[in-house]
């Protein structure tokens, strides 16, 4: 049995319509569960990346990425472990104003964890924090006390530490030789 | 040329489709007309003289007669369906030839982009419910994007490792004005369809063959899809090497070359099973280890290298792992590796095979094809269909035990004669597809070997037949059951045939009815004129044979063996 790690596969495509149902089906055909997945235009205009984080075993990981690079609109998919990456995820938490009753002690979670107040109003105040999951699970274990009206987390976003990037990619495709196509019936 | 009359001027998008399809050099086109595809059958009207439209009986039929014509030509089968109920009914045809790597072009229409996403009246998410079975597909909802599409989509089915696409095109956009022009789609940036060859993969390749002492060929229908027959032939000439063919290979290597051994997988030949794990190099060649040629992946060459050459690289690593793997088109591959390879010769390997096939014979075949019992046994028709058409026809199946023991027994000589549904297993692709093969080789004489279930799921595309005098040979092995699933509740659920055994109809009557001509056989004395009749008739006509009712097909690998379990009788 092969370990199970945590991989980042990030996705470089077209921007078409269905294009994200045609990445994710191939998860769900293999019962692979996406624990997060992010999506945005990247800095080569038109081209779009999504994010995916799985735990899966790295012969599992490698045939999705190949499974993903086979679909017409994918331009590339790499996956990497999280040594390979620098990531982020960002994350609000809507807390009851019977926080600010609490002295300051609600000030002091956020200052200790780095974290922003984004809005007060007289029933809720909303808190951001960017950082990795383990950071934003910190805090939310350290706002609970305050009762937690809401909270969502985005998922994750991550550039590479391996230096080839897409663009060199992309100079390799537009290399890429024309195909004609041949019948084995040319009389028809 | 109309083409030249049109171009640049303003015309429908429903024009621009067929004006599309015919600067793609597509002739025929099977179909089914309804509501939201009006507009284009509308231009149809117009073009008779030059895109035959054949019309099926039920959309399914189009998409198996599609992938016949394409089996046969390489030519990519185009299919017209209308929204909804049109549409899904395409989604069995689409699986099947995408799982087989047969390229097909469906042109679906769909309701009005204003209506798109409110439940209207025959409104499926087509390229929703097509998506995971598709090689790509698209919607289109503007006049001026119905040629770049069709360009596109034409492409995508016919390039790399063929496959099924689709286009949906919203009735507004039919009626929608354009001007028309047609650029051919040669290159799309983010597809690779056509990798290059690369050299150090392929010296690879080649030491590990001239090392070899008992290399062996596994051919599939890769080989065909790339016209590698010559290519493949040099090849294992050279180097002396045996060749056997998956079920979509069959056909790819003259089943009469000394160094053809027989065909792999379940219901296989005995040799190219059990000596898959006694070479010490395999060399698959355009195939992609199914579970039917693989048994017990966990038994399976383990004392081969395995070199794959593959164009898929998604294939590359995903069932059998590849000591070397040459991606590309096998035609490519293969001559590329041609000038390194060694002249050898292998008689005792060779024999190894040639002992097999004689204990194959003396246990199955010989009983198979002389049988003494007193009803007709599958192998015996098969084998007499062989004598009566020299070997020279194409062979159209459907699924189940027919369609084995067709594949067993018919010595295939020449590429692209047999027409089966393999990765997907469709009964019901048999007539449908026996049809668009002959509508494609209409010089050939194209017999369907079916049994009474398959015959009965699309038996409706006799009205095909009929309607657009269609000269297809049925060769309808009946055995009153689902032959191939009560083998297996006789062999792993103890006797208990659940829902196998049919009440059939008068298929002779039902033929009747179409106007098809036929005949029923039961005694092995009237056999052979009883085919000869068939063969030579030049209209349609179906011969039903009456045959052993539980027949077994063997040899078998029984799932969860491997290959070197093979049985060869019970």
């Amino acid at each position: 049995m092969q370990v199970k790690t945590t991989y980042n596969i990030s996705v470089f495509t077209e921007d078409i319509i269905g294009l994200l149902n045609r990445i994710t089906i191939i998860f769900t055909r293999r019962h692979i569960n996406i624990e997060s997945i992010t999506a945005s235009e990247i800095e080569v205009k038109g081209i779009y990346r999504y994010t995916i984080v799985v735990t899966v075993t790295e012969e599992q990981v490698a045939k999705l990425v190949k499974q993903m690079d086979k679909q017409v609109e994918v331009l590339k998919a790499f996956y990497h472990t999280n040594d390979e990456i620098i990531a982020r995820e960002i994350a609000l938490y809507k807390i009851s104003a019977n926080a600010l009753k609490a002295d300051n002690l609600f000030s002091k979670v956020v200052q200790k964890h780095h974290a922003q107040i984004l809005n007060i109003t007289s029933e809720f105040i909303v808190v951001e924090k960017t950082g990795d999951e383990k950071e934003i699970t910190q805090l939310f274990n350290d706002l609970e006390q305050f009762e937690v009206l809401e909270f969502v987390r985005s998922g994750r976003v991550a550039v590479t530490r391996p230096m080839k990037t897409l663009t060199t990619y992309l100079k390799e495709l537009e290399n890429n030789t024309k195909t004609t196509i041949k019948y084995f019936n040319q009389n028809l | 040329m109309d083409k030249h009359k049109k171009y640049g001027k303003e015309v429908t998008g429903a024009e621009a489709l067929i004006l599309a399809l015919l600067d793609e050099d597509v002739r025929d086109v099977f179909g089914y007309p309804g509501g939201a595809i009006m507009p284009i059958y509308d231009a149809l009207y117009d073009y008779q003289d030059r895109l035959n439209h054949y019309l099926v009986r039920h959309e399914q039929g189009a998409t198996h007669a599609a992938q016949g014509y394409s089996r046969v030509t390489g030519k990519p089968g185009v299919v017209f369906a209308t929204s909804g109920p049109g549409a899904t009914n395409l989604i069995t045809g689409i699986a099947d030839a995408q799982l087989d790597s047969t390229p097909m072009v469906c042109i679906t229409g769909q309701v009005a982009s204003h209506l798109l996403g409110t439940d209207a009246f025959q409104e499926t998410d087509v390229v929703g419910v097509s998506m995971p079975v598709t090689k790509w597909n698209i919607q289109v909802t503007r006049a001026e994007d119905i040629a770049p599409a069709v360009a596109k989509a034409f492409y995508i089915a016919c390039s790399g490792r063929p496959g099924a696409v689709l286009v949906d095109i919203t009735k507004d956009a039919q009626f929608g004005k354009t001007t028309y022009t047609y650029q051919k789609c040669e290159n799309i940036r983010s597809y690779f369809p056509h990798p290059k060859i690369n050299d150090e993969q392929v010296k690879a390749a080649a030491e590990l063959i001239n090392k070899a002492e008992r290399p062996y060929i596994l051919c599939g229908h890769g080989v065909l899809l790339s016209q590698a027959e010559q290519a493949l032939k040099q090849f294992a000439e050279l180097a002396d090497i045996p060749v056997a063919c998956t079920l979509l290979g069959l056909s790819a290597f003259p089943a009469s070359h000394p160094l053809y051994v027989g065909y792999l997988g379940m219901h296989g030949n005995y040799g190219p099973n059990v000596l898959t794990n006694e070479c010490d190099v395999l060399i698959a060649i355009g195939m992609r280890f199914d579970d039917r040629v693989t048994g017990n992946v966990s038994k399976y060459a383990k004392q081969a290298k395995v070199i794959h050459f593959e164009i898929d690289p998604s294939e590359i690593n995903k069932i059998i792992p590849a000591d070397v793997a040459v991606l590309g088109d096998a035609r490519e591959s293969l001559e590329a590796i041609l000038p390194l390879i060694k002249n050898k010769k292998r008689p005792e390997w060779l024999k190894r095979f040639a002992d097999c096939t004689r204990v194959e014979h003396e246990k199955v075949i010989d009983q198979a094809i002389n049988p003494t019992s007193e009803k007709l046994r599958m192998a015996e028709v098969i084998d007499k269909l062989m004598q009566a058409s020299k070997g020279q026809c194409i062979v159209v199946t459907d699924v189940g035990q027919h369609q084995m023991i067709a594949s067993r027994y018919f010595k295939f000589d020449y590429p692209n004669h047999l027409v089966t549904s393999g990765g997907l297993g469709t009964m019901g692709f048999g007539l449908p597809a026996a049809v668009g093969a002959k509508i494609a080789q209409p010089e050939k004489e194209v017999v369907l070997v079916v049994g009474d279930g398959g015959f009965q799921m699309t038996i409706q595309e006799l009205g095909t037949i009929m309607q657009s005098r269609v000269p297809v040979k049925i060769l309808l092995l009946n055995n009153n059951f689902l032959g191939m699933v009560r083998q297996w509740q006789q062999l792993f659920f103890d006797r208990r045939y659940s829902f196998t055994e049919m009440k059939n109809p008068d298929f002779l009557t039902i033929a009747k009815g179409y106007g098809i001509n036929g005949a029923r056989v039961s005694e092995r004395a009237d056999l052979n004129s009883a085919l000869e009749k068939m063969y030579n008739s030049p209209d349609a006509y179906l011969l039903e044979v009456m045959v052993e009712a539980e027949e077994n097909v063997f040899p078998m690998v029984a799932t969860g063996a491997g290959v070197a379990e093979i049985m060869l009788e019970k």
